[in-house]
Protein backbone atom coordinates (compact mmCIF):
# COMPACT_ATOMS: atom_id res chain seq x y z
CA UNK A 1 0.00 0.00 0.00
CA UNK A 2 0.98 3.33 -0.28
CA UNK A 3 2.95 4.98 2.35
CA UNK A 4 0.89 7.78 2.30
CA UNK A 5 -2.37 6.23 2.66
CA UNK A 6 -0.66 3.88 5.04
CA UNK A 7 -0.03 7.05 7.42
CA UNK A 8 -3.23 8.41 6.81
CA UNK A 9 -5.17 4.79 8.32
CA UNK A 10 -2.44 4.84 10.95
CA UNK A 11 -3.38 8.19 12.41
CA UNK A 12 -7.20 7.81 11.93
CA UNK A 13 -6.56 5.01 13.82
CA UNK A 14 -5.12 6.53 16.84
CA UNK A 15 -7.45 9.82 16.69
CA UNK A 16 -10.33 7.59 16.65
CA UNK A 17 -8.78 5.11 19.70
CA UNK A 18 -7.04 8.22 21.50
CA UNK A 19 -8.87 8.27 24.78
CA UNK A 20 -7.81 9.17 27.72
CA UNK A 21 -5.15 12.25 26.63
CA UNK A 22 -1.54 12.64 24.98
CA UNK A 23 0.36 9.68 27.27
CA UNK A 24 -2.41 7.34 26.30
CA UNK A 25 -1.61 7.74 22.82
CA UNK A 26 1.51 7.17 23.12
CA UNK A 27 0.78 3.73 23.68
CA UNK A 28 -1.58 3.36 20.28
CA UNK A 29 1.55 5.51 18.61
CA UNK A 30 4.43 3.25 20.21
CA UNK A 31 2.24 0.02 18.74
CA UNK A 32 0.99 1.24 15.22
CA UNK A 33 4.07 3.56 14.06
CA UNK A 34 6.97 2.03 16.01
CA UNK A 35 6.46 -1.59 16.39
CA UNK A 36 4.21 -2.40 13.53
CA UNK A 37 5.21 -0.16 10.92
CA UNK A 38 8.99 0.64 12.11
CA UNK A 39 8.78 3.98 10.26
CA UNK A 40 10.71 5.42 13.39
CA UNK A 41 13.25 3.44 15.98
CA UNK A 42 12.20 3.40 19.29
CA UNK A 43 15.42 6.33 20.17
CA UNK A 44 13.13 8.33 17.59
CA UNK A 45 10.02 7.74 19.39
CA UNK A 46 11.68 8.77 22.43
CA UNK A 47 12.82 12.30 21.40
CA UNK A 48 9.94 13.00 19.82
CA UNK A 49 7.68 12.47 22.88
CA UNK A 50 11.07 14.75 24.52
CA UNK A 51 10.29 17.19 22.25
CA UNK A 52 6.59 17.22 22.42
CA UNK A 53 7.02 18.07 26.17
CA UNK A 54 9.67 20.93 24.97
CA UNK A 55 7.18 22.40 22.27
CA UNK A 56 3.63 24.38 22.76
CA UNK A 57 0.66 22.28 21.56
CA UNK A 58 -0.88 18.56 22.40
CA UNK A 59 1.78 15.61 22.01
CA UNK A 60 -1.05 13.74 19.56
CA UNK A 61 -0.46 16.77 16.71
CA UNK A 62 3.20 17.09 17.68
CA UNK A 63 3.99 13.22 16.86
CA UNK A 64 1.76 12.96 13.69
CA UNK A 65 3.82 16.28 12.49
CA UNK A 66 6.87 15.12 13.00
CA UNK A 67 6.64 11.15 12.31
CA UNK A 68 4.52 12.19 9.09
CA UNK A 69 7.39 14.48 8.17
CA UNK A 70 9.90 11.56 8.51
CA UNK A 71 8.12 8.21 7.90
CA UNK A 72 8.04 8.61 3.91
CA UNK A 73 11.78 8.80 3.74
CA UNK A 74 12.05 5.92 6.12
CA UNK A 75 9.51 4.03 3.77
CA UNK A 76 11.33 4.62 0.73
CA UNK A 77 14.46 6.95 -0.05
CA UNK A 78 13.25 8.09 -3.16
CA UNK A 79 10.58 10.45 -1.01
CA UNK A 80 13.08 11.89 1.64
CA UNK A 81 12.72 15.26 -0.56
CA UNK A 82 11.21 17.87 1.88
CA UNK A 83 8.39 18.03 0.07
CA UNK A 84 7.01 14.60 0.69
CA UNK A 85 7.84 14.89 4.16
CA UNK A 86 5.85 18.30 4.50
CA UNK A 87 3.11 16.17 2.62
CA UNK A 88 3.70 13.01 5.00
CA UNK A 89 3.41 15.72 8.11
CA UNK A 90 0.06 17.42 6.97
CA UNK A 91 -1.19 14.30 6.07
CA UNK A 92 -1.31 12.81 9.23
CA UNK A 93 -1.65 15.89 11.58
CA UNK A 94 -5.38 16.25 9.04
CA UNK A 95 -5.89 12.43 10.11
CA UNK A 96 -5.39 12.33 13.97
CA UNK A 97 -7.58 15.37 14.27
CA UNK A 98 -10.24 15.33 11.23
CA UNK A 99 -12.10 12.21 12.34
CA UNK A 100 -12.58 13.78 16.19
CA UNK A 101 -12.98 17.37 14.44
CA UNK A 102 -16.47 15.36 13.01
CA UNK A 103 -17.43 13.94 15.97
CA UNK A 104 -17.76 16.54 17.60
CA UNK A 105 -20.15 18.01 15.23
CA UNK A 106 -22.01 15.42 14.47
CA UNK A 107 -22.39 13.67 17.47
CA UNK A 108 -22.77 16.21 20.03
CA UNK A 109 -26.69 15.59 20.45
CA UNK A 110 -25.68 11.80 20.70
CA UNK A 111 -23.43 12.39 23.88
CA UNK A 112 -25.76 14.97 25.57
CA UNK A 113 -28.47 12.00 25.55
CA UNK A 114 -26.16 9.48 26.73
CA UNK A 115 -24.82 11.74 29.31
CA UNK A 116 -27.97 11.62 30.67
CA UNK A 117 -28.78 8.14 31.25
CA UNK A 118 -25.59 7.59 32.49
CA UNK A 119 -24.21 5.25 29.83
CA UNK A 120 -21.19 7.44 28.84
CA UNK A 121 -20.52 7.81 32.40
CA UNK A 122 -20.31 3.93 32.46
CA UNK A 123 -18.34 3.70 29.66
CA UNK A 124 -16.04 5.86 30.62
CA UNK A 125 -16.18 3.21 34.21
CA UNK A 126 -14.49 1.25 32.56
CA UNK A 127 -12.34 3.11 29.99
CA UNK A 128 -10.23 4.31 32.93
CA UNK A 129 -8.82 1.64 34.30
CA UNK A 130 -7.70 0.69 30.54
CA UNK A 131 -6.12 4.28 30.65
CA UNK A 132 -3.71 3.65 33.34
CA UNK A 133 -2.21 0.36 31.92
CA UNK A 134 -1.92 1.73 28.13
CA UNK A 135 -0.01 4.55 30.02
CA UNK A 136 1.88 1.79 31.58
CA UNK A 137 2.69 0.17 28.59
CA UNK A 138 4.06 3.60 26.75
CA UNK A 139 6.42 3.63 29.70
CA UNK A 140 7.49 -0.40 29.97
CA UNK A 141 8.07 -0.23 26.36
CA UNK A 142 10.52 2.68 26.57
CA UNK A 143 12.27 1.34 29.37
CA UNK A 144 14.71 -0.48 26.78
CA UNK A 145 18.57 -1.02 25.65
CA UNK A 146 17.91 1.68 22.84
CA UNK A 147 16.88 4.13 26.05
CA UNK A 148 18.82 3.31 28.71
CA UNK A 149 21.88 1.76 27.48
CA UNK A 150 22.69 2.50 23.76
CA UNK A 151 26.49 2.00 24.48
CA UNK A 152 26.23 -1.59 25.82
CA UNK A 153 28.39 -0.52 29.16
CA UNK A 154 27.51 -0.96 32.69
CA UNK A 155 28.11 2.46 34.14
CA UNK A 156 25.49 3.89 31.31
CA UNK A 157 23.18 1.86 32.41
CA UNK A 158 23.91 2.92 36.08
CA UNK A 159 23.90 6.67 34.99
CA UNK A 160 20.25 6.28 32.81
CA UNK A 161 18.51 4.41 35.90
CA UNK A 162 20.13 7.37 38.00
CA UNK A 163 18.50 9.62 35.51
CA UNK A 164 15.08 8.29 35.42
CA UNK A 165 15.12 8.07 39.19
CA UNK A 166 16.03 11.46 39.92
CA UNK A 167 13.72 12.91 37.17
CA UNK A 168 10.82 11.31 38.37
CA UNK A 169 11.18 11.87 41.73
CA UNK A 170 11.37 16.17 41.02
CA UNK A 171 8.03 15.45 38.72
CA UNK A 172 6.18 13.67 41.29
CA UNK A 173 6.80 14.63 44.53
CA UNK A 174 6.58 18.66 44.73
CA UNK A 175 9.45 20.26 46.57
CA UNK A 176 8.00 21.75 50.27
CA UNK A 177 9.78 25.05 51.54
CA UNK A 178 8.52 26.52 54.85
CA UNK A 179 6.10 29.29 52.78
CA UNK A 180 4.83 27.79 49.36
CA UNK A 181 5.30 23.85 47.55
CA UNK A 182 7.03 24.19 43.89
CA UNK A 183 6.59 22.19 41.11
CA UNK A 184 9.13 21.48 39.31
CA UNK A 185 8.31 21.71 35.17
CA UNK A 186 8.88 18.40 32.48
CA UNK A 187 10.76 20.97 30.53
CA UNK A 188 13.21 22.22 33.22
CA UNK A 189 13.76 18.34 34.13
CA UNK A 190 14.39 17.50 30.19
CA UNK A 191 16.80 20.22 30.22
CA UNK A 192 18.41 19.16 32.99
CA UNK A 193 18.66 15.57 31.64
CA UNK A 194 20.09 17.11 28.59
CA UNK A 195 22.76 19.25 30.40
CA UNK A 196 23.71 15.66 32.19
CA UNK A 197 24.21 14.04 28.80
CA UNK A 198 26.33 16.47 27.44
CA UNK A 199 28.79 16.37 30.54
CA UNK A 200 28.94 12.75 31.01
CA UNK A 201 28.70 11.78 27.15
CA UNK A 202 29.52 14.71 24.99
CA UNK A 203 32.54 16.31 26.20
CA UNK B 1 -25.48 38.14 22.54
CA UNK B 2 -22.37 39.94 23.27
CA UNK B 3 -20.78 38.41 20.63
CA UNK B 4 -22.63 39.69 17.81
CA UNK B 5 -21.51 43.17 18.37
CA UNK B 6 -18.28 42.81 16.94
CA UNK B 7 -18.82 39.74 14.56
CA UNK B 8 -17.75 41.26 11.51
CA UNK B 9 -14.27 40.20 12.35
CA UNK B 10 -15.36 37.34 15.11
CA UNK B 11 -14.06 34.45 12.98
CA UNK B 12 -10.55 36.35 13.00
CA UNK B 13 -10.75 36.69 16.05
CA UNK B 14 -11.86 33.22 16.93
CA UNK B 15 -9.06 31.80 14.66
CA UNK B 16 -6.75 33.88 16.39
CA UNK B 17 -7.68 33.55 20.14
CA UNK B 18 -7.13 29.39 19.85
CA UNK B 19 -3.53 30.38 17.45
CA UNK B 20 -2.50 32.30 20.80
CA UNK B 21 -3.36 29.74 22.94
CA UNK B 22 -2.25 26.39 21.01
CA UNK B 23 1.27 28.51 20.17
CA UNK B 24 1.63 29.26 24.14
CA UNK B 25 0.57 26.61 25.83
CA UNK B 26 3.10 23.68 26.96
CA UNK B 27 1.54 20.54 27.99
CA UNK B 28 -1.65 20.26 25.91
CA UNK B 29 -4.98 18.74 27.57
CA UNK B 30 -6.01 20.09 30.77
CA UNK B 31 -3.11 22.56 31.04
CA UNK B 32 -4.65 23.63 27.61
CA UNK B 33 -8.42 23.68 28.77
CA UNK B 34 -7.82 26.08 31.82
CA UNK B 35 -6.37 28.53 29.26
CA UNK B 36 -9.45 28.21 26.81
CA UNK B 37 -11.86 28.68 29.21
CA UNK B 38 -10.26 32.15 30.60
CA UNK B 39 -9.90 32.94 27.47
CA UNK B 40 -13.39 32.47 26.11
CA UNK B 41 -15.70 32.67 28.73
CA UNK B 42 -13.67 35.56 31.14
CA UNK B 43 -12.10 37.97 28.78
CA UNK B 44 -14.52 37.85 25.43
CA UNK B 45 -17.60 36.66 26.86
CA UNK B 46 -18.03 34.28 24.07
CA UNK B 47 -19.82 31.35 26.01
CA UNK B 48 -21.31 31.43 28.92
CA UNK B 49 -19.32 29.41 31.71
CA UNK B 50 -22.36 26.48 32.13
CA UNK B 51 -22.06 26.28 28.36
CA UNK B 52 -18.61 26.02 27.95
CA UNK B 53 -18.92 23.06 30.63
CA UNK B 54 -21.50 21.46 28.87
CA UNK B 55 -19.10 21.54 25.61
CA UNK B 56 -16.48 19.98 27.78
CA UNK B 57 -18.12 17.17 28.93
CA UNK B 58 -18.78 16.42 25.35
CA UNK B 59 -15.18 17.19 24.18
CA UNK B 60 -13.84 14.99 27.01
CA UNK B 61 -16.49 11.78 25.77
CA UNK B 62 -15.16 11.94 22.12
CA UNK B 63 -12.46 10.43 21.40
CA UNK B 64 -9.03 12.30 20.05
CA UNK B 65 -6.96 15.40 21.36
CA UNK B 66 -8.55 17.39 23.76
CA UNK B 67 -7.73 20.85 22.68
CA UNK B 68 -9.03 20.12 19.39
CA UNK B 69 -12.09 18.87 20.52
CA UNK B 70 -13.01 21.57 22.78
CA UNK B 71 -11.99 24.16 19.94
CA UNK B 72 -14.09 22.52 17.54
CA UNK B 73 -17.22 22.23 19.93
CA UNK B 74 -16.73 25.98 20.96
CA UNK B 75 -15.72 27.32 17.53
CA UNK B 76 -19.34 25.19 16.40
CA UNK B 77 -21.40 26.69 19.24
CA UNK B 78 -20.45 30.15 18.08
CA UNK B 79 -20.38 30.12 14.04
CA UNK B 80 -21.57 27.03 13.34
CA UNK B 81 -19.16 24.68 10.87
CA UNK B 82 -16.98 27.49 9.67
CA UNK B 83 -16.36 28.64 12.99
CA UNK B 84 -15.39 25.39 14.43
CA UNK B 85 -12.88 24.09 11.19
CA UNK B 86 -10.92 28.02 12.07
CA UNK B 87 -11.39 27.50 16.13
CA UNK B 88 -9.64 23.64 15.29
CA UNK B 89 -7.02 25.26 12.61
CA UNK B 90 -5.78 27.84 15.16
CA UNK B 91 -5.32 25.06 17.94
CA UNK B 92 -3.35 23.01 15.37
CA UNK B 93 -1.51 25.00 13.45
CA UNK B 94 1.52 26.67 16.03
CA UNK B 95 2.38 23.68 17.43
CA UNK B 96 2.66 21.94 13.56
CA UNK B 97 4.60 24.42 12.16
CA UNK B 98 6.77 24.67 14.85
CA UNK B 99 7.30 21.01 14.91
CA UNK B 100 8.04 21.06 10.75
CA UNK B 101 10.69 23.40 12.08
CA UNK B 102 12.11 21.31 14.25
CA UNK B 103 11.60 18.23 11.79
CA UNK B 104 13.03 20.06 9.28
CA UNK B 105 16.64 21.01 10.72
CA UNK B 106 16.47 17.82 13.75
CA UNK B 107 16.66 15.14 11.47
CA UNK B 108 17.12 11.40 13.00
CA UNK B 109 20.56 11.10 10.95
CA UNK B 110 21.28 14.61 13.34
CA UNK B 111 20.09 13.34 16.35
CA UNK B 112 22.36 10.27 15.86
CA UNK B 113 25.40 11.25 13.72
CA UNK B 114 26.00 14.71 15.78
CA UNK B 115 28.30 13.71 18.98
CA UNK B 116 26.80 17.20 21.03
CA UNK B 117 23.28 16.48 19.84
CA UNK B 118 23.49 12.73 20.52
CA UNK B 119 24.74 13.28 24.04
CA UNK B 120 22.16 15.35 24.99
CA UNK B 121 19.48 13.01 24.05
CA UNK B 122 21.04 10.09 25.57
CA UNK B 123 21.00 12.02 28.87
CA UNK B 124 17.16 13.08 28.32
CA UNK B 125 16.12 9.70 27.14
CA UNK B 126 15.88 8.17 30.73
CA UNK B 127 14.50 11.35 31.81
CA UNK B 128 11.26 10.65 29.27
CA UNK B 129 10.42 7.43 30.54
CA UNK B 130 10.29 9.00 34.28
CA UNK B 131 7.67 11.64 32.91
CA UNK B 132 5.70 8.80 31.88
CA UNK B 133 5.58 6.96 34.79
CA UNK B 134 4.43 9.95 36.78
CA UNK B 135 1.15 10.02 34.60
CA UNK B 136 0.73 6.31 35.59
CA UNK B 137 0.47 6.84 39.07
CA UNK B 138 -1.79 9.70 38.99
CA UNK B 139 -4.15 8.29 37.00
CA UNK B 140 -4.34 5.34 38.93
CA UNK B 141 -4.91 7.28 42.26
CA UNK B 142 -7.39 9.04 39.90
CA UNK B 143 -9.14 5.96 38.26
CA UNK B 144 -9.92 5.26 42.03
CA UNK B 145 -8.42 1.58 41.67
CA UNK B 146 -9.72 -1.23 43.83
CA UNK B 147 -8.50 -5.22 44.84
CA UNK B 148 -11.76 -5.94 42.54
CA UNK B 149 -10.18 -3.36 39.44
CA UNK B 150 -6.30 -2.91 39.68
CA UNK B 151 -5.98 -6.00 37.42
CA UNK B 152 -7.72 -4.25 34.15
CA UNK B 153 -4.58 -1.93 34.08
CA UNK B 154 -2.02 -4.73 34.92
CA UNK B 155 -3.26 -7.02 32.53
CA UNK B 156 -3.64 -4.26 29.58
CA UNK B 157 0.29 -3.45 30.53
CA UNK B 158 1.37 -6.66 30.53
CA UNK B 159 -0.47 -7.89 27.18
CA UNK B 160 0.43 -4.54 25.62
CA UNK B 161 4.17 -4.67 26.23
CA UNK B 162 4.68 -8.29 25.17
CA UNK B 163 4.15 -7.41 21.99
CA UNK B 164 2.53 -10.46 20.51
CA UNK B 165 0.35 -9.63 17.84
CA UNK B 166 -3.24 -9.11 18.07
CA UNK B 167 -3.71 -9.66 22.05
CA UNK B 168 -0.97 -6.87 22.86
CA UNK B 169 -3.29 -4.25 20.52
CA UNK B 170 -4.37 -1.42 22.83
CA UNK B 171 -7.09 -0.72 20.75
CA UNK B 172 -8.20 -3.85 21.72
CA UNK B 173 -8.46 -3.43 25.32
CA UNK B 174 -9.86 0.50 24.95
CA UNK B 175 -12.69 -1.29 23.14
CA UNK B 176 -12.91 -4.04 25.70
CA UNK B 177 -13.03 -1.30 28.45
CA UNK B 178 -15.82 0.69 26.80
CA UNK B 179 -18.03 -2.25 26.66
CA UNK B 180 -16.94 -3.58 29.75
CA UNK B 181 -18.32 -0.68 31.39
CA UNK B 182 -21.34 -0.41 29.80
CA UNK B 183 -21.92 -4.08 30.24
CA UNK B 184 -21.90 -3.69 33.83
CA UNK B 185 -23.88 -0.70 34.03
CA UNK B 186 -26.46 -2.16 32.20
CA UNK B 187 -26.25 -5.52 33.97
CA UNK B 188 -27.12 -3.29 37.55
CA UNK B 189 -29.96 -1.27 35.73
CA UNK B 190 -31.85 -4.31 34.72
CA UNK B 191 -31.70 -5.89 38.41
CA UNK B 192 -32.53 -2.68 40.08
CA UNK B 193 -35.37 -2.59 37.74
CA UNK B 194 -36.83 -5.85 38.13
CA UNK B 195 -36.08 -5.09 41.87
CA UNK B 196 -38.31 -2.36 40.77
CA UNK B 197 -41.11 -3.95 39.36
CA UNK B 198 -41.40 -6.84 42.25
CA UNK B 199 -41.85 -4.04 45.23
CA UNK B 200 -45.30 -2.68 44.25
Amino acid sequence: MNIYLKLIWAYIKIGIFGFGGGYAMLSLVEKIVVSDNKWISEQMFTDIVAISQMTPGPIGINSATYIGFVAPGAYNPALSGPLWSILGSILATLAVTVPSFFLVLYCSHFIRRHNESGAIKAIFSGLRPVVVGLIASAAIMLMNSANFNPEGTVSQLWISIAICAASFCLVYFPIQTKSKTIKIHPILIIILAGLAGYLLYGI
Amino acid sequence: MKSNTKSGNIYWQLFASFFKIGAFTFGGGWAMISIIEREIVDKHHWIERDDFLDLLAIAQSLPGILAVNIATAVGDKLRGTRGSMLAAAGTILPSFLIILAIAIFLTPDIIKNNRVISSIFMGIRPAVVALIIAPVITSAKAAKLTWKTIWIPLVTALMISLDLGFVSNPILYIVLGGLGGYAFWALANRKLNKKKEVKP
